[in-house]
């Protein structure tokens, strides 16, 4: 069975772009359009992989990555945060949250797998 | 694996002007004085999510603008800075340049990039001047960290440009006790040392025999939208729909009308048959009805679109034309989810251009008018969509002067119109649609450009839909427009004269009755009419009209359909009612020429044309040559 993976971001584009790279993968996509929508399906699917955006209406990244190390099966899942910026104080932001690591926007689709490979495999 | 990028740049060009148009309703909405946090973090993101989008994709005009912006925008939504009137028009320029850059990019076009350099230089310029300590005072400890965050991020953005702060960022993280994070490569870190590299080999060498085609659940969440699709709450839509070129939706549509035809055809034939030999044949005959209508609807919902895309030009149209006529207008719009064919809401957008300015320059009063009237100052423009049976209304009203009944009479005699002072209003409000009549200084007292009326009938009958007025001196007048929901397939109750066969829209049909003696009157001035429910209606003769011969011109004993168009009622003289049909519109304009009273043509079930009447057109006629509804 192929491993799903979880991806917030508001904007259509980039995540059109991650879903399809991620498909071209192998993987199977849950894609969210927020951070309330992700919690939503986080909470009726439990994915391998969480990749999510920091900027997002409704609720942001690090929301989500909290709200979601709240839940029992997400524990331990891994959790990406995709950012404008790997600033010092975004990162200890999104560590505190929760998060396993960041991957910094701009990122081209190849950038991408390598990490989610590094990550599920 | 090599992943094209271009594949998604359709995507991102809508995305992206989406944001354009939700940034300035949103600008323009502003109360410059207490701009709502609400509202200013939601510009600050549409500008955020322009450049992260566009840096991505690889539109580094479009990211260095949104970037500028983004910067000011984080200012003022964090008290740094505060609103300014001239701000909101850097603001709104800005996203022009955006739009204008962006359709460069997708059409192809080449761009003048100093325009860019010269705004970014103006955009910062705002956000240094005054990039004082008020930061702090009102900013609270989020907004605090975020600004912090997005100045650190435009440095980062930089030196990410130079290619090398990559390398050095993870090592400056101060995480006391955590395993520093290792520099996997630039562009990403983990917070703990967890997957290392040989733990990564094994894992992929595990994986290595997955294929995209392992899962099948690949192909089947399309990503994207349709054209259609783009309504307020798309965040639901947009991951279960495809994106389809209206081509393929017209042709679709085209064929569905082919197929309405047939099945017509079909039914004719079968109801000539032997109901109890071909029971069987029947009832699968009634289910393709059902069947092809249900088709034709979802069909035809595919075409639909909220009007709120049309409507979305205005506000700034209306900020923008206040300014320079030196008036307060609000604009107000009600039913914007309002939905009606894509092809109605294009061609809608002109005359309503139209009516909106029109409304500014002469229905609005100026300032001093206003307070001297003991009126608001601030004026108000009203834009409103509904449905109302099978048609769509769209209203342009304002609160201003309202028409001037003797200044249009007076018009009308001077340009030598054929009026008589005892008209009534209505039919006074419709004389400023004739060509060549300028509502300049004759319709209100302000001056200005006269605006081509006649183009806005034109326009709006073209799509076929009619144009009311309402208007009340000193409180306002109101163009009220109604359209057919489509205009491909209409209901239609087939009628005969003589040999042939027409088609009345049953929309317009109110009833069909065949009048007593007494009932039906010669009036002068107005013609032949029927008394019907205590009012009386103008009979046309369609034999007559149409030069067909008929033996049923005895209005007591062929039969008068009783039709109506934008508030006005005729009755129409006919041989008979032969049955109510669905029928496609196939044009008669784009094939021939414009023919008064006939909206377009359609074959029946049994292969025969026949015309589709325009009711609206009939009336006018009726107007014009009274001689046809006298009886001989």
């Amino acid at each position: 069975m192929s491993k799903i993976i979880l991806t917030a971001d508001d904007s259509v584009s980039i995540r059109q772009m991650v879903s399809f790279t991620l498909k071209s993968a192998g993987y199977e996509v849950v894609e969210a359009v927020d951070g309330h929508d992700a919690l939503e399906k986080a909470k009726t699917k439990t994915t391998q992989l969480v990749l999510t955006d920091q900027n997002m209406p409704k609720m942001d990244g690090l929301t989500l990555i909290k709200s979601l190390r709240a839940l029992p099966q997400y524990k331990s899942v891994p959790i990406l945060m995709l950012t404008t910026e790997a600033s010092d104080a975004m990162k200890a932001q999104g560590r505190a949250a929760g998060a396993t690591g960041w991957l910094v926007k701009p990122f081209d689709p190849e950038k991408l797998l390598e990490v989610v490979k590094k990550v599920i495999g | 694996m090599k992943i094209d990028k271009s594949q998604f740049y359709q995507v991102f060009f809508e995305e992206t002007g989406e944001h354009l148009v939700e940034m300035e309703r949103l600008l323009i909405n502003l109360d410059i004085n207490a701009p709502h946090p609400d509202d200013l973090n939601a510009i600050f993101r549409a500008a955020h999510s322009i450049k992260g989008a566009s840096s991505t994709f690889g539109f580094q005009d479009l990211s260095q603008i949104a970037h500028s912006l983004e910067t000011a925008l984080d200012k003022i939504r964090n008290g740094g800075l505060k609103l300014k009137d001239e701000m909101l028009d850097l603001f709104l320029q800005a996203g022009d340049l955006l739009k204008i850059q962006l359709a460069g990019h997708r059409d192809g076009i080449k761009v003048d990039p100093d325009a860019a350099s010269g705004l970014c230089g103006r955009l910062e310029k705002i956000a240094d001047e005054e990039s004082c300590d008020q930061r702090n005072e009102s900013g609270g400890q989020e907004s605090g960290i975020r600004s912090q965050e997005e100045s650190l991020d435009s440095e980062s953005s930089k030196q990410r440009a130079n290619a090398s702060v990559e390398g050095e960022a993870p090592k400056a993280l101060p995480l006391e006790g955590a395993t520093q994070a290792p520099v996997i490569d630039p562009g990403y870190g983990f917070f703990e040392d967890i997957y290392s590299d040989s733990d990564t080999e094994k894992r992929s060498k595990e994986n290595s025999g997955r294929r995209a085609t392992d899962n099948p659940d690949t192909g089947l969440e399309l990503v994207g939208r349709r054209a259609s699709d783009r309504s307020v709450n798309k965040s639901q839509t947009d991951t279960s729909s495809i994106r389809v070129s209206v081509n393929k939706v017209d042709q679709l549509i085209n064929q569905v009308g082919e197929l309405v035809i047939t099945q017509a055809m079909l039914a004719q034939t079968a109801a000539q048959v032997d109901a109890g030999t071909y029971e069987k044949l029947q009832h699968g005959l009634a289910q393709l009805e059902r069947n092809t209508r249900d088709l034709q609807e979802s069909v035809m919902g595919v075409r639909m679109m909220p009007i709120s895309f049309a409507f979305g030009r205005f506000p700034r149209l209306v900020r923008d034309m206040a300014g320079k006529l030196n008036k307060e207008v609000e604009l107000r719009m009600i039913g914007e989810e309002t939905e009606l064919d894509k092809g109605l809401i294009e061609k809608l957008v002109d005359p309503l251009t139209h009516l909106v300015r029109n409304s500014l320059d002469h229905g609005i009063e100026s300032l001093e008018e206003r307070i001297a009237a003991g009126k608001d100052p601030k004026g108000v423009i009203t834009l409103r969509a509904s449905h109302e049976g099978g048609n769509v209304i769209v209203e342009v009203s304002d609160d201003g002067s309202g028409l001037n009944r003797e200044k249009i009479l007076a018009k009308a005699m001077e340009r030598g119109l054929p009026v008589s002072g005892s008209i009534c209003d209505q039919e006074v409000w419709q004389l400023i649609f004739a060509p060549g009549f300028s509502t300049a200084e004759v319709v209100t007292d302000v001056s200005g450009r006269g605006v081509g009326m006649d183009v806005v009938k034109r326009n709006v009958q073209a799509i076929g839909g009619r144009v009311e007025i309402q208007s009340k001196q000193r409180c306002g007048s109101r163009f009220i427009i109604r359209l057919p929901l489509t205009l491909a397939i209409i209901e239609g109750m087939i009628v005969r004269v003589g040999y042939e066969v027409y088609i009345v829209p049953l929309i317009s049909i109110i009833e069909s009755i065949r009048p007593k003696r007494s009932e039906v009157k010669t009036i002068v001035g107005r013609g032949e009419v029927v008394e019907v429910h205590g009012e009386y209606v103008k009979i046309t003769r369609l034999y007559r009209l149409f030069g067909v011969a008929s033996d049923l011109i005895d209005p007591t004993k062929a039969v008068l359909v009783i039709a109506e168009s934008a508030g006005e009622q005729v009755a129409i003289l006919v041989d008979e009612l032969v049955g109510k049909q669905q029928v496609v519109i196939k044009s008669i304009e784009q094939n021939f020429q414009r023919v008064d009273g006939i909206a377009g043509a359609t074959i029946l079930g049994d292969g025969q044309v026949a015309f589709i009447l325009d009711i609206g057109g009939l009336l006018a006629l009726a107007r014009e040559k009274k001689g046809i509804g006298v009886s001989m």
